[in-house]
């Protein structure tokens, strides 16, 4: 990698971690309405992840999708604008924070009710397995997902049908506020890609190098035809599951001890160690980044609201 | 015109829009070796071979969904449930999913795709299997719901929901499909979310489709012996409702009987009697009579499946009601 792709990649976690936060105040001062889910830990996991896709594979998630949305090239204005509902939003202000997506950048959403999404990402895989096109459909869900039906009848269909999908779960060890193992009959989640005959692997998902090497692997090995194959991030959110989260399922330093193995940081320290940045170089990105989220903030709240006809389009494409 | 089969039309319209498009292709269970458990697909596999006429598990949420994934790539699949009953267990990737993309999305997301399914009672299947529950889905706005109820119809409307670019749920009725008809032999569409007046008449209109066209057409001839003339009116489209030819056929003979297989509580004839009084009041001469289902899960006895279903009698007493 040349030393711009790593600042690059430096750029959109602190960008991630920026939106988010403004995410979070826009809420507090009630311009962001319903459910909203941070992506604050996580960073490493997408942004690694999709570091290394190509531009004709898809990526879809659920509804954890902001960071997502920015790693697939989804600007940040279009996020903030869809979070305060306007017409400018890349879902028109009709989608929200669960529902963004932008299908020029392959990005198939952001998808909110849990699980439901696998059958669609194999559907992607089958479009492209179709058409003979080398694509790969990187499909991301958490590690609730995997108790659900959907996912079994998604990952079997994948296997049967020797789709070209990589499955990654971004095992955040909570479901909502249930631990992984007060959910899952297995904590270690790949051991159930094992009842498919998925290969399978597990990542530290707060060590971005890490996950861009064990993504780079497979995704390889999916382009090459040999179906799909099942990553396991290990993660971490620090906020809420979603804002309004009063947290009774965790202990406060827990999170502590999770926040001082920081995504961000464990990468800052890579770059300076490595010498491939200086301090300077990565003080001054966060100034960059603080600039441009003030203004996709300014731009979002300058959008116009969706005119009153928009309200009846997109019910059908043929009326 | 050649009379063929419900079945064959279906078969037709799939295998004529296989042959017109590369991108049409059919998944679902037993629809490839097996040729279709309704034998539709028979011969499919052989000739358009296993990738268009693919088996799937029994897994619908995963058939209903590949479906909805394959179609936002451009593809245009055909999925194919054995059952409308066992659409329940894919409800969210019909209705959270295939209804909504589109539209949450902002117009990003198209979805050229049908959803065949069959549906309707008289088999003595039992209380799982027999269901007609046409009007909860046609219930979500994004979806639409077609249900032919005569072979021609069955293909001009099969062709034309795999043209257009939005979800179709194409409900067929499982007793229709050795049903024969009149049917072109030319490429035609019939064009989605248009009601048909199937059989001419001045004193009153019935309001069906599907199966129940079978049955209140049997009604009308036999109340045509006693000099009573029935117009019937053929949905055909569920969602979206033409309540045009409806309302003409209405305001012509001012009393209306409305026949659907699926229980009366919040079905089709309340949407379509709400609809007459919102938009015809000033026509209604009788209160509108429906005629529907009783409101059991059907069972399997043969004598009480049939008291169970709407019968041509119960269409007679209806229409005398209102005269």
């Amino acid at each position: 990698m040349e030393k711009n792709e790593y600042l690059d990649l430096y750029y959109q976690m602190i960008l991630i971690r920026l939106v988010e936060e403004q995410a979070a105040q826009l809420y507090q001062q009630g311009k962001v309405g319903g459910f909203l889910h941070l992506y604050i830990g996580q960073e490493a996991v997408s942004t690694g992840l999709i570091s290394v896709r190509q531009p004709q594979d898809h990526v879809i998630t659920a509804y954890r999708d902001h960071g997502v949305a920015i790693n697939c090239g989804v600007p940040s204005k279009a996020v903030i604008a869809e979070l305060l509902g306007k017409a400018t939003g890349c879902s028109k202000g009709k989608g929200g924070s669960m529902h963004m997506a932008d299908v020029k950048k392959n990005f198939w959403g952001g998808h909110a009710i849990v699980g439901a999404h696998l059958p669609l990402a194999s559907g992607l895989a089958l479009g492209d397995k179709y058409r003979g096109a080398n694509g790969v459909t990187i499909c991301m869900f958490g590690d609730g997902a995997t108790n659900i039906g959907y996912f079994h009848e998604a990952v079997n269909l994948s296997k049967v049908w020797n789709l070209p999908v990589l499955w990654v779960c971004e095992n955040n060890q909570y479901g909502m506020g249930t631990a992984v193992e007060r959910a899952s009959a297995v904590s270690e989640i790949r051991q159930k890609a094992e009842g498919y005959c998925i290969p399978n692997s597990r990542v530290d998902g707060m060590n971005i190098m890490a996950v861009r090497e064990a993504a780079q692997q497979a995704i390889d090995r999916v382009r090459r035809g040999e179906g799909p194959y099942f990553l396991e991030a290990i993660t971490y959110r620090y906020r809420g599951h979603s804002m309004g989260d009063p947290e009774r399922y965790r202990p406060s330093d827990e999170v502590k001890k999770w926040q001082e193995n920081d995504p961000i940081g464990i990468y800052r320290h890579y770059l300076t160690d490595q010498k491939i940045a200086t301090e300077e170089d990565l003080d001054h990105i966060e100034v960059q980044v603080a600039a441009e989220v003030q203004e996709a903030v300014r731009y979002a709240e300058a959008s116009p609201e969706p005119a009153p006809e928009a309200l009846f389009e997109n019910v059908y494409v043929e009326a | 015109m050649p009379k063929i089969t419900m079945r064959e039309a279906i078969s037709r319209a799939l295998w004529e829009e296989m042959e017109r498009d590369s991108n049409v292709f059919i998944l679902g269970e037993e629809v490839g070796l097996w040729g279709g458990t309704y034998a539709v697909t028979k011969g499919f596999y052989d000739h358009f071979g296993a990738d268009r006429v693919r088996d799937t598990p029994i897994s619908e949420a995963a058939i209903v969904g590949a479906a909805i994934g394959s179609a936002m790539t451009g593809l245009r699949p055909v999925a194919e449930l054995m059952t409308i009953n066992f659409a329940f267990s894919a409800m969210e990737h019909i209705v959270n999913e295939a209804a909504k993309l589109h539209y949450m999305f902002g117009g990003q997301f198209i979805l050229p795709l049908v959803i065949r399914v069959v549906g309707g009672g008289g088999r003595q299947l039992g209380a799982t299997h027999s269901q007609t529950p046409d009007a909860i889905f046609a219930h979500f706005p994004g979806l639409k719901v077609v249900a032919p109820g005569t072979p021609e119809d069955a293909k001009g409307l099969l062709k034309s929901a795999i043209r257009i670019d939005d979800p179709v749920l194409f409900i067929e009725h499982a007793t229709l499909y050795q049903v024969r008809g009149e049917v072109p032999d030319d490429d035609f569409n019939t064009p989605i979310g248009k009601s048909k007046i199937q059989r001419p008449g001045r004193d009153v209109t019935i309001v069906t489709y599907s199966k129940m066209l079978e049955t209140s057409t049997k009604a009308a001839e036999q109340l045509a012996r006693e000099g009573i003339e029935v117009e019937i009116v053929d949905l055909r489209t569920l969602r979206p409702l033409d309540m045009e030819p409806v309302l003409e056929s209405f305001k012509k003979t001012n009393r209306a009987v409305i026949v659907e297989e699926g229980w009366r509580s919040y079905g089709v004839g309340s949407e379509v009697a709400t609809r007459i009084y919102e938009e015809a009041f000033d026509y209604v001469d009788a209160p509108i009579q429906r005629v529907a289902q009783k409101e059991v899960p059907l069972p399997y006895n043969r004598t009480l499946e049939q008291m169970a279903l709407p019968q041509v009698e119960d269409v007679i007493r209806a229409v005398k009601e209102v005269l």
